[in-house]
Formats: structure tokens, C-alpha cells, sequence
């Protein structure tokens, strides 16, 4: 035992049970999240069920099974249920069921007494829509203007069917062009004329000026107007051709219910799908969720907006912290005399590192927000007050909160990687007549690139994650608009942005409908875990292309 | 006593062999040009001083070699002529140094403009991480030569002056970290000479470097001395006896003796000199 411990055995199967320790948590983590997530998008079947309650009350359910769980008698009574003697254990179903207009409410248990065999009807539908969630069902007719134009019995009721589908999908997506095309570049150009009537106002102009701008502004306005009507009947046309088709459906409850095309998203049959096609659906819907905005507070469709919310905030903190953390790295290596001073200064960088990001959530609504952004509006958009421009929060204060965070540890790996550098080279540099600034800037900058894409990286990993200040600072709940967009000056750094982090908050326990909310919360960590893997496996590979330019003279 | 004088004779022999070599004149002081001349030199490094009072005239295109045991001060010394101790906070320096009757530690002397005219090379090589044809154009496109034909044309110059230019003509964008430590020390003194200085001072040159490689050095040492005025530092006496046309011996931050090389290695004047030369300590 003794001979076992001196040979070293112990020590290399303490650490080597540390790593895999660390392994089994992240890939345990890492599964966990792909699986829930990568879930989601797959087309469950439709299942249905009749079930007699003990009265003998028949009900039939149709849904996708979420999932089932098997929990005692005891327990089930406890919940009022009637459980009859002799059974210890049963097993529940959670069914979404959707169809929330009709029933109120779309999931739902359903313990397994009086359940008779699940079936799953080929015709049964899937309809994502756009309100009120999915809804499940068996086709009854498709009408158009009013008349029925195919019963699921005709050959061509499928294909008529997804046909207009595609043409209500066009048409929504026709007047979204138009709502947030044109008639967006109108509102804007309407802002202005306010503004600038209000700018006006404000100043003090010859009663000559005075008319001519009024003159000015009201001309523009009719035009503006005139516009505005011409758009607008094209926009009656287009809503009201998306009336034309009605889809009637039966309900697992022989119901029957009328729905608009207009509000249909997707209808699929997931029963009678081959796997290829659902495979199809899957990487549809993947997609969709990658690519299109939320709907429905939150729970259905897709993050893009806080993808591009996350990816627009950490480019912008990048630009801000990097030159900020270089300068201020080669300024406390390179020309700060080291003494007291220098080092409380020290000191107190690296400690910054480790202050809570709220309290920098805190600082920066006070400071940047409140006070810096305040003063600008005062000074630049006078006319656009009461509204704040700049005096909320917004992009670019949130990024400018995130630079103030991630400072230090940008600071502290740039003075390492300046600390690193031989001083042979730096002697080689001077000792051929190149002043400390010509020695500085031509051989030990580029040499310490990477440790500065070293602490970019690690910067990005920490921005990208966090959520609590940006609370605070310029992160919503439903950005109504991107960033960045066509409309000048193209990258709107005041505008509130959507954020994953913060998507993955909101949808797991700010959502109405916690059960629909779930498989979001995961698909969006995942999401949010490969958005920063992607971010850095980039950094990395330019790091490591600048340490194969200036590989160090150490090597 | 008698087994010393032996030993001294043995040293002296092949010094003297290296000299039939190069086939060079007994070097006489007073026939000399003074390139550099050091006048009462102190240097303390905080409270501790690092040089006493030296008093060294070093000649004009001629090989001066610094010998001494580790800690003796003789990179110290070295690195006053170009002012590389600058760098170091805590030292202090009193006593001059004329270059050609310019004190260099003068209050309106420009310190790049004299490391411009006094190149030196470490101990390591110490290449740029950049290619072998930046490397030796550094020096030049610091002055803001900026011209492809003039660059082209002066680090061919450089390069072949190193005795490396038929090594690397094909290469010459490559990292420079790609090349053997020898290679690299012959392309950082290529490097040094690109700028055209009046001095070279090397420290240690040949200390990090296989036989072979010393012999290149040595060799371009020998070479470079037609043009150049040449400070060299080394541990190694069979090397300074070969290089070298003038010896100074150093101890504890003293100049114990100093004069042309054959006098020095046959006929020490003092004993420490013949001590240290013999193998007694260093």
C-alpha cells in the first residue's frame, strides 16, 4: 500500500478522475440541452384517445403525448382523484392538445384508468397558426369565398389545400413588406417633418424662414398623405383577399370550427409522414426557428431577433473594449513607472473583474443611461424631447456596459502577453536606433496580438452569456425592430435589442404557458451555447493564425 | 611557479598559432586611431557599483575583445557604449565616453541617433518575428527608407557581408525563427551592419552556438573589422586570443589590464591576468 502511494499511482487517478469528472458535467450538460432542444422540431404524431371516467362519461382527446409519468395511487386520490382500490401505481399522460381558442386550455394530464388504445388517424392535422397556438384536428372542407371547393375524399383536396397555404403565406408576407417597408419609411420621414417643425419651434427664425419651413413641412406631409392613401388601398386589397379560404375542421369533440387561411402558419399530417418527410418538416422547422421572429409572446416561432440582438451587442463591445483595454494595457506595461501608484491601479483593474454584473447593470442605467444619455439628448435631439433618444436604454449602452465589464480581463491579458515578450527583442529593436515607440508599435504590439485576441476571446464568452445588467441597460422582452436595417443611418446603436440570455429568462418563466415555453427554454440555451462556441472557435482561429505569423522567440 | 609558466607558454603558443593564421602585424597602441574612449567610468547599479574608475581607449577598425569571470562587468561595460544600460532604471552613471571626442553621455546627444552608430548584438539571437528580408530592412526602414530598390540592394549588401547570403537568397520571406540559431546570429549581426554603424559591439556572441557556427562568426568577425570598429565580449579566451587585436581583462568591476592581445596572453603583467588566462579561477 505503502509502495502504491510513493509510485505516484494515486495522484495520476485523483487527477485523471478530476478530468473526467469535468467531462461527464459538460457533456452531460451539453446532451442534455442538444437533446431537449434538437427535440423540439421533430413532428410528433397526433395521438388519440378515447377515455370513460369513472361516471362513465366518454371523452375523446387528440394531441401530441409530451410525456408520461408514472406516480402512486396515493397521490392521485390525493388529488381528488378517484383511483379505484387494488392499484398502487398509475401512469399519467401530459397531452398538448392545443386548440387553446376552443378549450382554454392546450396541455393537459390524463391518467390512464378508462384509457382505451391510443390511435393515430392518418387525416389528423397539425395547424400551426398564427394566434392562439396549435390547433389538432381532422379535416372536414376547404372553401373558398364561401363554397366548399374539396372534401378530404377528392384526390386534389392535399394539394389545393397546401396551395393556399402558400398563397396566404405569400400575402402575409406581401403586406409585412409593405407594413414595414414602405409605411416604416414613411413613419420615419413623418418623425422628421415633426422634428423638424418642433426644431422650429424651438429656435428663433424670421418670419420669412418661419414660412417658408411651414410651407415646406406641409407640402411634404400631403405628399406623405397622399402616399400614405394609395399604400393603404393596396393594403385593403391584400387583407382582404387573405379572407378568401376557409378550412373547416372537426375537433376530437365532433366540433366543428371555421379557420382563416389568413392566420395559418403550417399544416402538416405528421401521421402519415414517411421519416424522410418528417425529416424535412424537421429541418424546416429548425430553421424556422433559427430565422424568423417570435410569436405569441414569446412561445412560438423563432429567436431571431435575439440572435442578431446578441451577435450585433458583442461586435459592438468589441470595438469599444478592445482599443479601450489595449491602450490602457500597454500604458500601465510599457510607459507607467511601477510603483504604488501603478499598482493600486492594478490592483484595482483586476478587482473590477470580480464586482457583480448587476452592479454594473446599476452603473450603467444611472450613469451611461440616466446622466450620459440624458445630457446628449439635451444637447443633439432637443427637438425629439419628452421621448428620449439616447436617455434609455439601448444597444449601445448595453454594449458600452458590457466594455466596462469585460475591460479587465481584456487589460489583464494584454499586460501578459506584453509581460511575455523576450526583452532580448525589445533590446534588438532599440540597440538599431528604433525609439521605445518605434520598438513598441512595430515588434512587441504585433507580437502580442495573441494575447490580446486571448482576452477579446474570453471577453466575448463572458458578454455573449450575460444577462443581468442588460436587464437594466437596453435588453427587452420583444424588440419591435432589428438594429440594424435599411432605413438610415442603418445601424440604429439606440434602438433596444432582444437578447438570448435574457429570450431564455422571459420564455422559461415569464411565459403564460409554461409547458409550451419549455422546449423553447432548451432549444434557446442551445442556441445561445453554440452562438458563443461560434464565436469563439472564429477568435481562436484568427489567434492562432497570428501565432503562427509571430511565433514567439521563446518557441 | 615553474608548471605556470608552462601552461602560459602552452596558451601563448596557440594564440599565437591563430595570429600566424590571419597573418596579421604585432599591433602597437601608439600607432592607433582612438575610436572610443572611456574616461573615469563609475557605474552603480542602486548602492552596489558595478565599474570602477575604467580608463579604456579602444582603436579604430580593430578587434577589442572584454574578457573576464561571470559578474565581472563586462557586458556592463559593453553596453555603456551604446547606452543600453539607459534601459535600466536604478543604474547610474558618472565619468564620459568619447566617440571620436564626443561624449556620448552628453545632455543634447539623441541615444537613437548613437545606437544608429553603434550596433550590437546580444548573447542571443534575438531575430523580429517577422521575415529574414524585414529583419536586416528593420534598421533602414526605421531611418524611412522606404525604396524597394535601395532596401533590395542594401540587405543583399547586409547578407552577404554575414556570410549568409547564399543560404538564404531563396528564403528571404521566411520567418526568420525558421533558420538555425547559427544562421540567426549571423542574420541579426546582417542586421546590425545593415544600418551601417561605425561600431559593433558584440556580447557573447558565439555563447549559444555549436562549434561550426563559432567558426562562421569568428571568421566574419575577422571579416567585418576592415570596416568596422569591433567591441567584442566573450567567456571564452581561446576565442578572444583568436578574434582579437586588443584584450582588456576585467575583475570585480575593475579594468585589471588591458593591451594587445600577444602581450597580453604571453607576457601578463599582473598576476591576476596570468591567473585567470592559466585556469586558476573564472
Amino acid at each position: 500500500m505503502k509502495a502504491w502511494f510513493k509510485s505516484g499511482s494515486p495522484w495520476i487517478w485523483l487527477n485523471g478522475g478530476a478530468v473526467a469528472f469535468c467531462m461527464i458535467m459538460v457533456v452531460g450538460l451539453i446532451g442534455l440541452i442538444a437533446v431537449r432542444g434538437f427535440g423540439h422540431f421533430w413532428p410528433a404524431n397526433i395521438a388519440q384517445v378515447e377515455i370513460i371516467d369513472p361516471e362513465g362519461n366518454r371523452q375523446v382527446v387528440m394531441g401530441e403525448i409530451v410525456r408520461s409519468q408514472t406516480i402512486t395511487a396515493a397521490v392521485a386520490r390525493d388529488g381528488g382523484r378517484h383511483v379505484p382500490e387494488g392499484i398502487d401505481m398509475l401512469t399519467r399522460y401530459l397531452v398538448k392538445q392545443g386548440n387553446r381558442d376552443q378549450t382554454g386550455n392546450d396541455f393537459a394530464w390524463y391518467f390512464e384508468t378508462g384509457m382505451g388504445e391510443f390511435q393515430y388517424p392518418e387525416d389528423a392535422l397539425q395547424i400551426e397558426r398564427r394566434e392562439w397556438g396549435n390547433f389538432y384536428g381532422q379535416p372536414v372542407s376547404l372553401s373558398r369565398e364561401g363554397e366548399v371547393i374539396a372534401t378530404p375524399a377528392d384526390a386534389n383536396f392535399w394539394p389545393l389545400l397546401q396551395e393556399a397555404v402558400q398563397r396566404s403565406l405569400q400575402l402575409y408576407r406581401d403586406i409585412h413588406s409593405i407594413e414595414r417597408g414602405a409605411i416604416g419609411r414613411m413613419n420615419t420621414e413623418i418623425e422628421r417633418l415633426r422634428l423638424d417643425g418642433r426644431r422650429l419651434e424651438l429656435s428663433d427664425p424670421t418670419p420669412e424662414q418661419r414660412a417658408a419651413e411651414e410651407a415646406r413641412i406641409a407640402t411634404e406631409r400631403a405628399r406623405l398623405d397622399e402616399e400614405y392613401a394609395i399604400l393603404r388601398v393596396e393594403l385593403d386589397a391584400l387583407y382582404q383577399s387573405t379572407r378568401r379560404d376557409t378550412l373547416r375542421m372537426r375537433m376530437s369533440d365532433d366540433r366543428e370550427v371555421d379557420l382563416s387561411l389568413a392566420a395559418i402558419v403550417r399544416i402538416t399530417a405528421p401521421n402519415a409522414m414517411s421519416v424522410p418527410q418528417k425529416m424535412a418538416q424537421y429541418v424546416e422547422r429548425l430553421w424556422e426557428f433559427l430565422s424568423t421572429p417570435p410569436r405569441e409572446a414569446n412561445t412560438e416561432g423563432g429567436i431571431f431577433p435575439a440572435i442578431f440582438g446578441t451577435v450585433t451587442m458583442v461586435f459592438v463591445m468589441s470595438i469599444i473594449v478592445t482599443p479601450f483595454g489595449i491602450l490602457a494595457a500597454i500604458y500601465l506595461r510599457e510607459y507607467a513607472r511601477q510603483n504604488l501608484m501603478t499598482r493600486i491601479i492594478r490592483i484595482s483593474v483586476y478587482n473590477l473583474a470580480g464586482v457583480p454584473s448587476i452592479v454594473y447593470g446599476v452603473f450603467g442605467l444611472g450613469f451611461f443611461v440616466y446622466f450620459l444619455g440624458g445630457n446628449i439628448d439635451r444637447l443633439f435631439y432637443e427637438a425629439a424631447l419628452p421621448t428620449p433618444t439616447f436617455g434609455t436604454p439601448g444597444l449601445f449602452w448595453a454594449s458600452l456596459t458590457l466594455a466596462l465589464l469585460t475591460l479587465p480581463i481584456v487589460i489583464v491579458s494584454t499586460e501578459e502577453g506584453l509581460a511575455r515578450i523576450p526583452s532580448t527583442i525589445r533590446q534588438g529593436s532599440l540597440a538599431l536606433g528604433a525609439t521605445k515607440s518605434e520598438t513598441l508599435w512595430k515588434v512587441i504590439v504585433p507580437l502580442a496580438t495573441p494575447a490580446m485576441m486571448t482576452g477579446l476571446i474570453l471577453a466575448i464568452a463572458r458578454a455573449a452569456g450575460e444577462v443581468a445588467p442588460l436587464m437594466l441597460v437596453g435588453v427587452v422582452k420583444l424588440a419591435p425592430t432589428l438594429p440594424i436595417d435599411g432605413v438610415f443611418p442603418f445601424i440604429h446603436l439606440d434602438r433596444k435589442i432582444m437578447h438570448l440570455g435574457f429570450h431564455i429568462y422571459d420564455v422559461g418563466f415569464q411565459s403564460p404557458s409554461a409547458e409550451a415555453a419549455r422546449p423553447l427554454v432548451y432549444a434557446t440555451a442551445l442556441v445561445l451555447v453554440m452562438l458563443i462556441v461560434i464565436l469563439n472557435l472564429t477568435a481562436i482561429s484568427i489567434r492562432n493564425r497570428l501565432r503562427e505569423r509571430y511565433r514567439s522567440a521563446s518557441d | 611557479m615553474n608548471s605556470q609558466t608552462h601552461e602560459t607558454a602552452g596558451i601563448a603558443i596557440s594564440a599565437s598559432q591563430a595570429r600566424d593564421n590571419s597573418n596579421r602585424a604585432p599591433m602597437r597602441m601608439q600607432d592607433e586611431k582612438i575610436k572610443l574612449s572611456v574616461n573615469n567610468l563609475n557605474l552603480y547599479y542602486g548602492q552596489d557599483q558595478a565599474l570602477n574608475n575604467i580608463n579604456l581607449q579602444i582603436p579604430e577598425k580593430r578587434v577589442t575583445a572584454f574578457i573576464g569571470p561571470s559578474g565581472c562587468g563586462k557586458s556592463t561595460l559593453l553596453r555603456c557604449f551604446n547606452r543600453m544600460n539607459d534601459l535600466v532604471d536604478i543604474c547610474r552613471i558618472e565619468g564620459e565616453i568619447l566617440m571620436d571626442g564626443q561624449n556620448i553621455y552628453d545632455r543634447n546627444i539623441d541615444v537613437a541617433e548613437l545606437r544608429r552608430n553603434v550596433g550590437m548584438v546580444f548573447q542571443k539571437p534575438n531575430p523580429f518575428p517577422k521575415s529574414i528580408y524585414e529583419n536586416v530592412a528593420y534598421g533602414l526602414r526605421l531611418q524611412g527608407v522606404n525604396s524597394k530598390r535601395v532596401l533590395d540592394e542594401v540587405v543583399e549588401r547586409s547578407l552577404r557581408a554575414a556570410a549568409l547570403w547564399d543560404e538564404v537568397k531563396d528564403r528571404l520571406d521566411d520567418n526568420a525563427f525558421g533558420m538555425s540559431g547559427g544562421q540567426q546570429q549571423r542574420l541579426v549581426i546582417a542586421r546590425a551592419v545593415a544600418i551601417e554603424p561605425e561600431v559593433i559591439l558584440l556580447d557573447e556572441p558565439a555563447s549559444a552556438l555549436d562549434p561550426i557556427s563559432t567558426l562562421k562568426v569568428e571568421e566574419l568577425i575577422n571579416e567585418l573589422k576592415n570596416d568596422y570598429t569591433i567591441v567584442i565580449v566573450t567567456h571564452n579566451m581561446q576565442q578572444a586570443a583568436r578574434v582579437s587585436d586588443y584584450t582588456a581583462f576585467m575583475y570585480m568591476g575593475d579594468l585589471i589590464e588591458f593591451g594587445d592581445t600577444d602581450t597580453l596572453f604571453t607576457k601578463p603583467a599582473k598576476q591576476q591576468t596570468e591567473d585567470y588566462i592559466t585556469g586558476r579561477y573564472g
